[in-house]
Formats: C-alpha cells, sequence, structure tokens
C-alpha cells in the first residue's frame, strides 16, 4: 500500500502547493490593486485615518477636517464656502469617495504620496502620528467670490479665469453648486441623493466651467478672427472684407443672418467684430475652408482634453464639414461647443500676444511641515497668433469694449478687450440662448493680468434680453475688477 | 556519531525499526515554541489595539501552557513513540486562532452585529475540550485497531451526524448551507465528527474488501475497470454526497467526503482508475446540482465575479453577500509583511469573521509570509499524518491515518481556497484556527488519533518470542 500512500503525500502536498501560489498571486500580484481599489473601504479609512491635509487659496485654507466620535473614520472633511468654491476642490466624501483636486491629489493630502515616503517613514520611527500635505492653488478668493456672486444673481452659468501670463487660472465658479460639506460624512445618503441629476434638474455637481460645453456663438469670432489674420486672409484690422449682404452660404440658398440692420457690407474686420457680422466672419470661415479653420481652433486647444490637472472636456469643432457648416461653426454655431475654460484660454492668448499658456490651478504641493514638494511651473501651449497678429486682435477687441457690444465691461484707467455671443440652440432655436462674454484686462504697463470667460444660461430671462453684453459683461467686469484690485 | 546514521536510516526507512527514539524531548522543546509564539502575538495585539500589555496575558499563556503540558505529559506517558510534531503544531495553529479570536473580539463593528465579544474565552473552552478529548483517545484508546470492531456502527453513526441538520427544527440554515445543528444554544457542525467516524468506517470496510476491489477488474485502454458489482459502494457514497450538496447545499462537505473515500479508495486497491472514476464522479455530480441548486449557483457566481456580488449586496439585493470580495481586499491589503496584528481592518467581512474567513486576518495583519507559514504548518501536519500512515504496520491503521491526513488536507484546501478566491466558497473552517467548538474538538481527536497510529507504528518491536524448541535442543546438546 506504499506507492499510493507517496501518491498521495505528493497530491496533499501539490494542493497546499496551489494555495501558497494562489496566496503569491492575492498578496504579491494583486496586492496593490486591491489595496487601492477604491471600492475598498481601507482605502477611505486611511484617508480619514488622520486630519486631511488642506486645500489653500491665498495663504488660507478653504477646506478643513474636523474630529468625529463614531465608526471607522477618525476625521470629516470640512469646507468653507463650500457652493463657491466646489468646482475647485471637489469633495473628499465618507461614503462616495473624491473628485476633482481631492481626488488627484489625494495622496498628498492624506500622506500616502510617494513623495512623503522618506518623510513617513523617519515619523513612523519618531512614533509621530502621519500627516497631510497641503495643495496650493493658484485661485484668487476675491475673483472667485465676484464670479461666484455674479452668477447667483443671473441663474445657471459659468465662469473661468486665466492670468494670461502664466496660465494660472485665476477663477472657476459654477453656479448652481453644491456644499461638499453637506455630503463628507459617511451617512450623507439623502442629501446625495438630492444633488444626483435625476433628482435634481439643476444638476448641481455638474462643474460647469470645464465639464460643460456650450455653443460659443459669437464669441468664437476672435478664434476665426485669428484664422484670418494668421493665414493672411485679411491682414490689418481696418482693411475692408471682401462680404457681400446679403451673403448666401456656398452650395445652399440659405442667407446668413445679421442680427439686425448692422453695417457688415465688405465691413473691415474691426467693425465687423465690433457689431458682431455673422456675414463676415461665415465668410471667413468658408473662404478659408475646414481644414485651415480647424488648425486655428485646435491651437487654441479645442479638441482636446486639458488637464488643470482637474480634467477639463474637450471643446468641440468638427473636422468633416462642407463649406456652409464650417461658415456656421465659424460663428460658434452647428457643431462648435466649447468650455467656459476654452474660451477664457482663447481671450488669453490674444492677450499674452498670441501665446497660449497651459492653464493650471495647483500652483504647489507642500509637505506636512509646509516644505514645497513640488511647483507648477508655467508652460506654453502654443502660439495660435503671432504678436503682430495679436496686437491686431488686441486692438479689435478693444473697441468692441469701448464703442461696441461689450460696453458693460469697461473698467476706469483699465485697458479691456472683449467679445460679446448670444449662442442659440435646441431644435430650431427653440431653447433660451446663451449669454456669453469673454474679456481680458491690460493695465497702463501694457501687462494683461486676467482674462475671463462668463456663460450665462438664464432661465427666466426673455429671450430679446438675452445678449452677452448684458448679462455676461458685468459678470466679468466684476472679476477683472477683482484680480486687479488685489494686485495693487 | 554513531546516532547520526543510526536516525539517517530511519528517516529513508518506511517502517519504523526497532531502537526509534521516542523524541518526546523535541515534542516538549517544539511545544515551548509553540506556546511562546501566540503568547507574544497576544501581547502585540493588545500594545497594537491599546497601547498596552492585555491584562489576560498571564492567565492566557498559562493556560495555553498548560493545556499544551497535560496533553505532552499524556503523550509521554500513554503513547511515548508518537509523532512529535503534531502536538506541537496543532498547539501552535490553536493558539494563533485563539489571538486572533482575541483580536477580532476587539473589533467595535463586529461587537455591534454580535459577531464577536467573548468568542476568544469560548474558544480557550472548546480548546480545552479539545485537548480533554484528545487525552482521553490517548488514554483509553490503547490500540487503534480496536475501532476496526465498529465499522458498521461508525457508518450508521456517520450517517445519522449527517443527517441531524436536515432534521426540522434540530438543524439551522447558516447563510443558505444548512450544516449545523443547534442544541441547547451551541451550534454544532456534525459534519466536523462524521468526518472521523467517517474515516474509521471507510478503513474497516476497505480492508476486508480491498483485495475484491483490487484484484476482480478488467484492463480496458491502461485502466483497471472494476466489476460492475463491486462499483456499489463507490456509486453508494456518490450518493450520499450528492444528498448532502442537494439538501445541506454545502459543496465542501460534500466534496471532502467523497475525496477521503476516493484516496481511501485509491490506497487500498492501488488502482488508479479510482481516481479516475472519483473525477469524473465529483464532475458530474457538481455540475449536475449546480444546473439546478439556487444556491450553489449563487456561490459560484460570486467566486467567478465577486465584484458584481460586492455591488449587488451593497445595493441591498437580498441574497448576496460582500465577503467574498472583503476577504480579497483583506488578502491584497496585507500585502507581502501584513499591517502587523490588531492594525488590519478584516473586521469589514463581518460576517463569520472569525471563523469561515479568519484566514482572511492573518492575510491583512501577518501578510503573504505569515499565511505561507501557516500553510506550510498545515502541510506539515498533513505529511506528518501521511508519514504515519507509511510507518503504519496493520492495513487498518495505514487507511485510517490517510484518510484523515487526506480529510484534513482537502478541508485546508477548501476552505483557504474558497476565502481566496480559488474555488467557490463553502461553509468549513480552518481547522484548529477558526472559532467553533465543533471543529477544534474533532480536530484534537483527529490529533489524538493520528498520534495513537504513530505510537503504534514507532513502537519498538517487541522482543521476538524465545524459541522453545531450540532451547529444547540446546539442553539436549551439552
Amino acid at each position: 500500500m506504499n506507492k499510493p500512500l507517496r501518491r498521495i503525500a505528493i497530491f496533499c502536498g501539490l494542493l497546499v502547493l496551489t494555495l501558497l501560489i494562489r496566496d503569491n498571486w492575492l498578496q504579491y500580484v494583486k496586492a496593490d490593486e486591491l489595496r487601492t481599489d477604491t471600492a475598498n473601504r481601507r482605502v477611505a479609512i486611511e484617508r480619514y485615518a488622520t486630519p486631511r491635509g488642506d486645500i489653500i487659496v491665498d495663504g488660507k485654507e478653504i477646506t478643513g477636517s474636523k474630529e468625529v466620535s463614531s465608526g471607522d473614520f477618525e476625521y470629516v472633511r470640512t469646507y468653507k464656502d463650500g457652493a463657491m468654491w466646489a468646482p475647485v476642490t471637489g469633495y473628499a466624501s465618507q461614503a462616495y469617495g473624491t473628485s476633482q483636486i481631492e481626488n488627484l491629489e489625494d495622496g498628498i493630502l492624506t500622506g500616502t504620496d510617494d513623495t512623503l515616503f522618506f518623510r513617513n517613514t523617519l515619523d513612523m520611527i519618531t512614533g509621530k502620528k502621519k500627516q497631510g500635505g497641503n495643495v496650493v492653488t493658484t485661485l484668487n478668493s476675491a475673483a472667485q467670490k465676484a464670479a461666484y456672486d455674479g452668477l447667483k444673481g443671473r441663474g445657471k452659468g459659468a465662469v473661468a479665469a486665466i492670468d494670461p501670463s502664466t496660465g494660472a487660472i485665476l477663477a472657476l465658479a459654477s453656479y448652481p453648486s453644491y456644499d461638499p460639506s453637506t455630503i463628507a460624512g459617511s451617512n450623507d445618503g439623502e442629501a446625495w441623493k438630492k444633488l444626483m441629476k435625476k433628482n435634481n434638474p439643476d444638476d448641481p455637481m455638474l462643474n460647469r466651467a470645464l465639464r460643460e460645453t456650450y455653443p460659443p456663438g459669437s464669441t468664437f469670432k476672435v478664434v476665426t478672427a485669428a484664422a484670418a489674420l494668421e493665414d493672411g486672409l485679411y491682414s490689418e484690422a481696418d482693411q475692408k472684407t471682401d462680404t457681400p449682404l446679403p451673403w448666401t452660404m456656398p452650395g445652399t440658398t440659405t442667407e446668413l443672418k445679421n442680427e439686425g440692420n448692422i453695417p457688415c457690407k465688405n465691413a473691415t474686420l474691426r467693425v465687423a467684430l465690433q457689431y458682431s457680422c455673422n456675414t463676415v466672419f461665415g465668410k471667413i470661415g468658408s473662404d478659408l475652408g475646414n481644414d485651415k479653420m480647424l488648425a486655428e481652433a485646435e491651437k487654441f486647444g479645442f479638441n482636446s482634453e486639458q488637464f488643470t490637472p482637474v480634467r477639463a472636456n474637450a471643446s468641440v469643432f468638427s473636422d468633416d464639414m462642407n463649406e456652409s457648416q464650417t461658415a456656421l461653426s465659424s460663428i460658434g454655431q452647428y457643431n462648435t461647443a466649447a468650455t467656459p475654460l476654452q474660451m477664457a484660454m482663447v481671450a488669453s492668448a490674444v492677450a499674452n500676444g498670441g501665446e497660449l499658456m497651459k492653464p493650471y490651478m495647483v500652483d504647489k504641493l507642500q509637505a506636512p511641515n509646509l516644505d514645497p514638494i513640488e511647483t507648477t511651473e508655467p508652460e506654453a501651449m502654443s502660439r495660435p497668433l503671432s504678436s503682430e497678429n495679436a496686437q491686431i486682435l488686441q486692438s479689435m477687441m478693444e473697441t468692441v469694449v469701448k464703442d461696441g457690444t461689450g460696453k458693460n465691461a469697461q473698467i476706469d484707467g483699465v485697458t479691456v478687450g472683449g467679445k460679446t455671443g448670444t449662442a442659440q440652440h435646441g431644435v430650431d432655436n427653440s431653447e433660451k440662448p446663451y449669454a456669453w462674454f469673454l474679456s481680458y484686462a491690460k493695465l497702463a504697463d501694457g501687462s494683461s493680468p486676467v482674462a475671463v470667460a462668463v456663460v450665462v444660461e438664464d432661465d427666466s430671462a426673455v429671450r430679446d434680453d438675452i445678449s452677452g453684453g448684458g448679462l455676461a459683461a458685468p459678470i466679468a467686469k466684476s472679476v477683472m475688477e477683482a484680480v486687479i484690485n488685489s494686485k495693487k | 556519531m554513531s546516532s547520526t546514521t543510526n536516525t539517517s536510516t530511519h528517516h529513508t526507512s518506511t517502517i519504523g525499526a526497532i531502537g526509534t527514539p521516542s523524541r518526546r524531548n523535541t515534542e516538549l522543546a517544539l511545544l515551548v515554541f509553540a506556546v511562546v509564539i501566540p503568547v507574544f502575538a497576544y501581547a502585540n495585539v493588545g500594545l497594537a489595539i491599546d497601547d498596552k500589555v492585555p491584562a489576560g496575558l498571564l492567565s492566557y499563556g498559562l493556560g495555553l501552557g498548560l493545556l499544551a503540558g497535560i496533553g505532552h505529559l499524556v503523550v509521554r506517558k500513554f503513547a511515548p513513540y508518537a509523532d512529535p510534531l503534531l502536538l506541537p503544531l496543532a498547539t501552535l495553529l490553536n493558539g494563533l486562532g485563539l489571538v486572533v479570536i482575541w483580536r477580532l473580539d476587539q473589533s467595535e463593528l463586529l461587537q455591534s452585529i454580535n459577531q464577536a465579544g467573548n468568542a476568544a474565552s469560548r474558544q480557550l473552552l472548546y480548546t480545552a475540550m479539545g485537548i480533554a478529548l484528545f487525552i482521553a483517545v490517548l488514554i483509553f484508546l490503547k490500540d487503534h485497531r480496536v475501532l476496526q470492531r465498529y465499522t458498521y456502527i461508525s457508518m450508521v453513526g456517520a450517517l445519522i451526524l449527517l443527517l441531524l441538520p436536515l432534521v426540522p427544527g434540530l438543524g439551522t440554515s447558516i447563510y443558505g448551507a444548512k450544516i449545523w445543528i443547534s442544541v441547547a444554544g451551541f451550534s454544532i457542525q456534525p459534519g466536523e465528527f462524521a468526518k472521523i467516524v467517517l474515516a474509521i468506517f471507510f478503513a474497516g470496510y476497505l480492508m476486508v474488501k480491498r483485495d475484491a476491489l483490487a484484484l476482480a477488474s478488467r484492463r480496458f485502454m491502461g485502466l483497471y475497470l472494476p466489476r460492475g458489482r463491486d462499483l456499489g459502494p463507490i456509486l453508494v457514497v456518490w450518493f450520499i454526497s450528492i444528498l448532502i450538496l442537494v439538501f445541506e447545499t454545502d459543496l465542501g462537505t460534500s466534496l471532502l467526503f467523497f475525496g477521503m473515500f476516493v484516496i481511501m479508495l485509491y490506497v487500498a486497491t492501488e488502482r488508479t482508475s479510482w481516481i479516475v472514476f472519483g473525477l469524473l464522479m465529483s464532475g458530474v455530480g457538481a455540475v449536475g446540482v449546480a444546473s439546478f441548486e439556487p444556491h450553489v449557483q449563487q456561490r459560484v457566481q460570486a467566486w467567478l465575479d465577486p465584484m458584481k456580488e460586492y455591488t449587488l449586496s451593497r445595493q441591498g439585493v437580498g441574497g448576496h453577500s460582500e465577503q467574498a470580495m472583503q476577504a480579497l481586499w483583506a488578502f491584497g491589503s496585507g500585502g507581502t509583511l501584513g499591517t502587523g496584528l490588531g492594525q488590519g481592518h478584516s473586521d469589514l467581512i463581518r460576517f463569520a469573521a472569525n471563523s469561515d474567513f479568519i484566514l482572511a486576518t492573518f492575510g491583512e495583519e501577518l501578510g503573504l509570509a505569515g499565511v505561507m507559514a501557516i500553510l506550510v504548518i498545515y502541510a506539515l501536519i498533513v505529511e506528518r499524518g501521511v508519514r504515519t500512515a507509511l510507518a503504519a504496520r496493520d492495513p487498518f491503521g495505514k487507511l485510517l491515518a490517510v484518510g484523515l491526513s487526506g480529510a484534513f488536507a482537502l478541508q485546508v484546501f477548501v476552505v483557504a481556497g474558497g476565502v481566496m478566491g480559488l474555488i467557490p466558497l463553502t461553509g468549513m473552517t480552518m481547522p484548529f484556527l477558526a472559532s467553533g467548538g465543533s471543529a477544534v474538538i474533532a480536530n484534537w481527536a483527529l490529533i489524538g488519533i493520528l498520534l495513537r497510529i504513530s505510537d503504534t507504528a514507532r513502537r519498538p518491536a517487541p522482543a521476538p518470542a524465545p524459541n522453545p524448541d531450540a532451547e529444547m535442543t540446546q539442553v539436549v546438546r551439552p
């Protein structure tokens, strides 16, 4: 009987060997994946085991942590002016995970990031409790407040403001918003449900500044003008364009209409931008063609997601359009769609002498003892305009604010350039239009501290009242003023 | 050294030879480690959770030491040639199990859902009862061959034990598996005892029938096919296993009994064909039952996609459990070296965290290293058991020893494999580690029987009886 016994011994050995292999697979090969799985409650337990690091604006924390007495979480996240800052911070919820900066910089805020490894090991040896580091943002609290309060008075909308010379994001507001404090705990299911889009048509958790694309309407004419200048189709602001009135779109019998009776026949670029001539810019788009328009739009950042590091949706300019569709797209209609951040980038590139800086909102990461770990250096992204053409476009946009549709954005002692937009949308333009305004401010020394884009979706206003100049420009103005005042 | 050569010959020889050292002092030395390691682990848990050495350390250490010491003295007196490894290994597992059960008792989460609190002190009581049974086996079972007489009584006994959970009013269903009975407030898992009783029956039966089963066969395609009428016993056992699976809905118990029978049948007959038949039959049986039994299907689904099962359970869909995924997370979060005792979150497994899923706590807090050590300890126990079977001089002892060791190995595989997501989860528990009276008592009895067989096997053969004829001759021839 001994031969089969030896074989059984081998068989039992193999059973245990199988278990050993499986254990190595689980605890070595798959260990990291399982350990960091967001559904694994240990991730959240670890996240709230120590006071979480803070997100900082202008040297002040806009977040906090407070101790809780029950359950397996020791601390809970708190927010100051949570609704105003939600598009920047995102949320850190014990039950629902994290989003945006709270998510992307979780390692630093929790203190588990690899860059803190040495420090943590040292703390472990000296018996100190692990601490989270801080995330210092580029935002400007005065500008953010101006943006948020402005939107609050107007209804739904979003604001994005950028420092043109660096790409640093100064304001990022979305309204209606939500206070992340209300969903930070582990038993906030009711509050969470109320914020879900299916229960709340206002969709307060949507970060409109980064994640919603709107038809940009006439504000897109800035991009079209840039394309005309860059391509050499027209080389000066005051050169007459070759534009009949009425103008029938190529390949169709449809006439492109202007809003009201405005002097658009063979108008110069400056006049056309000042009065927002659909015919002039529609024809430029159709003359340049889909490819050239697409190339210029992409230089401004269209068709690609932006990582600030929080992801912004890609704005859209299609690549498969015929001439009439290109004409409509060139005045910000048809398929064209842009995030408020994208349009702020357009304004900032013009203001920065034609160079587009990569937008970012995390200035630096700090270790728990405030030592800097990582600082974001401004980075050029592309050059959509030569500096000469940028000067020409600036002078055109400044005329818009001085004499044209953007008068509401004028600031005493500051040169402001801008462009209004009223974008129609819905089937047969049945829904209420969006009011757009994009602008930049230029100081006496020629430096430009801020570029801003505002979009307002005003449900309560009647259609005729909506125009970028009326609804959106005052908000842009207060944001620019806030930035300029805070620099003094 | 002369003793070195002596020892090496014993290692290679199958049958214990005359002059085998008793190895009792080796056992005692190993037992010291088996008691000291859990005591340190116990202190470790207390320091990690409360920053102080736990108050019960002394009584726990003394308790475990006393039990191990009494066990050792009884072995020294009643089974002096028994295998020296089995008692220390079982003590070590039992001690570590107690520590981790106590550690889970400290979890507020488990306390709040009545899954912990004083499980450790109860387990210590069960351990004492288990060692008492172990001692009783060694004292009263002078020779394991006595058990042979109870072959058919064992069969009846095993069947009764297996059927008890199905008796209305007695059996209780926990998470769908009906393998418990509850008597006077105690939950008993009769399957754990049935394992031993059934091994006795199989050993006795196969010892008698092995020649008929082995020799009367036809050769076909390289396999010895048994005669139709010799297929009877395996069919009956198979059928009973299927019944267990259908009515008690527990794949583990079913697999354990059938697997044990196939192993013993193979050893008894030396016919590989039985293994082939056994695998075919268990495959057909398991797939067949799974095709209509929803509880088994659900276990298989949970095994194939634990994350989906977790999500469904979280959404409050009835009949689903998040345990499988929670166990995997516990293992993964432990990594190579673990979080350290008392510093993990395996209480998230909630239900049965200190019984069926106790290995996950080892995985999280002691890491890959700890679990591998535990698995190797199990492997050592099994291999010492099979070695005892090799050394045994009588077929009954061989069969019983290999049956018990094989069942032990299968149980470890089925439970650890289930918790680690290698096979579907079943309702059995890790021998010695898990909280649960039946298992710990039955397994101590199992170790007792193995020690008894190994004592008989390694005992020096009695001096040959003097040959009266020879003496006569000497007397005649001056």
